[in-house]
């Protein structure tokens, strides 16, 4: 996993709640067995039309936000299904960070374990956000051991993180080869229950 | 004298491998469920870092989401194949057991679990899942995991988690006659909304939930999730000793009665506190059905459809306008006036034997609209074979329903029971996102009774009444 500590980029919005992982990455994508290549499928149906061309009336689809690597959206962000293929997509697609009002939980997870920080935002800072990404070129930048969010433009924004997804991503650590430090621990509780 | 304590910190506490400030916990799995979709890249970094499944004998396998409904042995989309085969490979390489499609246990996931006693009170389970909230309903601490997750099991057995907040989400009263479990737990999505239990895990109590059957109580623990919780559960009971005697995995004899001692210690001690309380009266909710494309957009057949202008906030107005603009509905639309063109019955939310019984009763003697093509998808072949022992299929042949082989099927359309685009289904599943059954398709939730009545009627009907004319 790719350190992340900081980190400056454009900003996409999606201005929806409620953005669910079967929008993220329609089932059909699912039967991979791989963990790459799924960038190409993110918000499928959204960002293509049944003829499998863009739609223009999507904003990720718009010309200012292509290279974007900041993702903001609403509340409870990647809602239903656990599919780790909804991170893996986002990833894939270029986004490092996503700034939203809240998340659901398996998501969140999934994206630390992949290396995406999820910010949540109040409703007035992600709207703030919102507006001025309606301009072109308009970057963030994400200081993960600060815990803050800024623009040129004045802008700042602290926000929170537990201790211990922090320090994952700060060091891209394999979760299992840490976990596996603690197999003396892991053996005593076995032997203890049986 | 200790805090008391509610079922989730107990069962929590007995499952702490290690604590350590700033950490979460170190917590024990006692089951793992595997399926074919998200557990592939799981195994290939088992194989990449030279790593073994580290409890075989506590993981257990199916295939359920790609496997055809129509025959067993036929997969014709060659990824899906490719999918299925790589499971079986995996257990093999790996020595996990695996209900293969061709197996008598075979099934989905969250219905063969309980079903194999495989489920038990106290137990921690997860599965790369996350309706594996299902198992929540015997008082286990089940919760849906990512690929990721799922790796980390297969390696360590463990899992790192933060302790939940703990939510008491109370049934008051008695259910209504022809009011179900599924209405009941559409009913509080659709009161509270498809995040109010986000960082929670639930415990269901109160008079309704203690008369449910247990296949009931799966049911309302099934959409936990669609409320925001990862897990939901139901202390165990003597209802949920009786299912599960005799079952195959349960312990027999005198271990059995050990273990029932052992499960009733698992409910909230009086005086037991929430992070959260909520609350429902069970004998006020009526038959639901959902309007729009999350869970929580949802309505008692008796009202219509809502209207955004009605909304203050801008962004609720343009999601209700969304949704209403996919959905291809008018706002103030009486529910009841929308016609469907397809009728599902399954799930692992609502394909259980009992599931099957109660639709059977309402399509008894009826034909299917013309203009509806109906399926029932059994939730296991076990499940499958019981129906057929009691004539259940014949039933739902007679009236036009295609009945069919075990598997995920129509709930998320990964396999080729699709509904096409712009079609509209009234559903026994659990998720009406956008496309969920099929690019294009209009989902409607519903429990399987008003499911099988509108597959007669050809639009929503009120099975409250619809029962009562057959009475007259």
């Amino acid at each position: 996993m790719e350190p992340l500590r900081i980190h400056t980029g454009v900003v996409c919005p999606l201005n929806r709640s409620n953005i669910d992982t079967d929008q993220i990455i329609p089932k059909q994508f699912l039967k991979r067995i791989e963990r790459s290549g799924f960038g190409q499928f993110l918000f499928y149906h959204w960002r293509f039309d049944d003829d499998g061309n863009l739609r223009k009336d999507f904003s990720m689809n718009h010309p200012k936000y292509q290279g974007a690597s900041i993702l903001v959206a609403g509340e409870n962000f990647g809602c239903g299904s656990s599919r780790e293929h909804a991170p893996w997509a986002i990833q894939d697609f270029g986004f490092k960070v996503v700034i939203a009002q809240s998340y659901a939980d398996i998501f969140k997870n999934n994206c630390v374990k992949n290396g995406i920080l999820t910010i949540q935002a109040s409703e007035e800072q992600v709207q703030t956000i919102m507006r001025k990404a309606e301009s072109e070129g308009y970057t963030l930048t994400v200081n993960l051991e600060d815990q803050v969010v800024y623009d040129n433009q004045g802008l700042e924004i602290k926000f929170d993180i537990p201790p211990y997804p922090k320090e994952m991503l700060l060091n891209g650590w394999d979760e299992i080869g840490v976990t596996l430090n603690y197999e003396d621990k892991i053996s005593q509780y076995e032997l203890a229950s049986k | 004298m200790q805090k008391p304590k509610n079922i989730i910190q107990k069962v929590w506490e007995q499952h702490v491998v290690h604590q350590e400030a700033g950490k979460p916990d170190l917590l024990y799995i006692d089951l793992h469920l595997v399926h074919e979709v998200t557990s592939p890249q799981a195994f290939e970094g088992l194989r990449m870092n030279g790593r073994k499944v580290r409890r075989p004998d506590l993981t257990y396998a199916t295939m359920d989401h790609n496997v055809s409904t129509r025959d067993r042995n036929v997969i014709k989309d060659p990824i899906s194949k490719k999918q299925i085969d790589t499971l079986k490979e995996n257990c093999q390489e790996f020595g996990v057991e695996l209900s293969d499609r061709q197996h008598p246990d075979n099934g989905i996931v969250h219905v063969i679990g309980p079903e194999l006693g495989l489920t038990q009170p106290g137990k921690t389970i997860v599965c790369g899942d996350s309706h594996t909230s299902t198992h929540g309903a015997f008082g286990a601490l089940a919760f849906g995991i990512g690929t990721s997750e799922v790796e980390h099991v297969l390696a360590t057995q463990t899992l790192w988690q933060a302790p939940p907040k703990t939510m008491n989400v109370k049934m008051n009263g008695k259910l209504g006659t022809g009011v179900t479990a599924k209405d009941l737990i559409l009913a509080i999505i659709g009161k509270f909304g498809v995040q109010f239990g986000t960082g929670y895990v639930m415990e269901y109590t109160g008079e309704a939930i203690r008369s449910l059957s247990m296949e009931e109580r799966m049911t309302v623990c099934n959409m936990s999730i669609e409320g925001g919780a990862r897990a939901g559960l139901i202390a165990p009971d003597e209802t949920t000793f009786e299912y599960l005697k005799g079952r195959r995995h349960v312990p027999k004899g005198e271990a059995f009665e050990e273990a029932v001692a052992k499960w009733r210690t698992l409910s909230t001690e009086e005086g037991a506190e929430y992070d959260a309380v909520v609350e429902i009266e069970a004998s006020e909710v009526e038959p639901q059905v959902t309007w729009g494309t999350n869970p929580g957009m949802c309505i008692p057949i008796t009202a219509s459809v809502p209207n955004p202008e009605e909304e203050e906030k801008s962004n609720k107005k343009d999601e209700i306008s969304r949704a209403l603009q996919y959905m291809g509905l008018e706002a103030d639309q009486p529910i009841s006036s929308v016609k469907i063109d397809h009728v599902f019955i399954g799930s692992c939310t609502n394909s259980r034997l009992s599931d099957l019984r109660k639709a059977a009763d309402v399509v008894r003697g009826h034909k299917v609209n013309p203009k509806v093509k109906a399926i029932v998808v059994p939730g296991s072949f076990s499940v499958k074979l019981a129906a057929e022992k009691e004539g259940i299929d014949q039933i739902f042949k007679e009236a036009g329903f295609e009945w069919r082989e075990a598997g995920c099927s129509m709930c998320l359309a990964m396999n080729d029971d699709i509904v096409p685009p712009g079609g509209r289904c009234a559903s026994t599943s659990n998720r009406n996102f956008e496309g969920r059954q099929g690019n294009g398709s209009r989902t409607h939730l519903v429990s399987p009774e008003m499911a099988a009545a509108a597959a007669v009627a050809g639009h929503f009907v009120d099975v409250r009444q619809f029962t009562a004319q057959e009475v007259l």
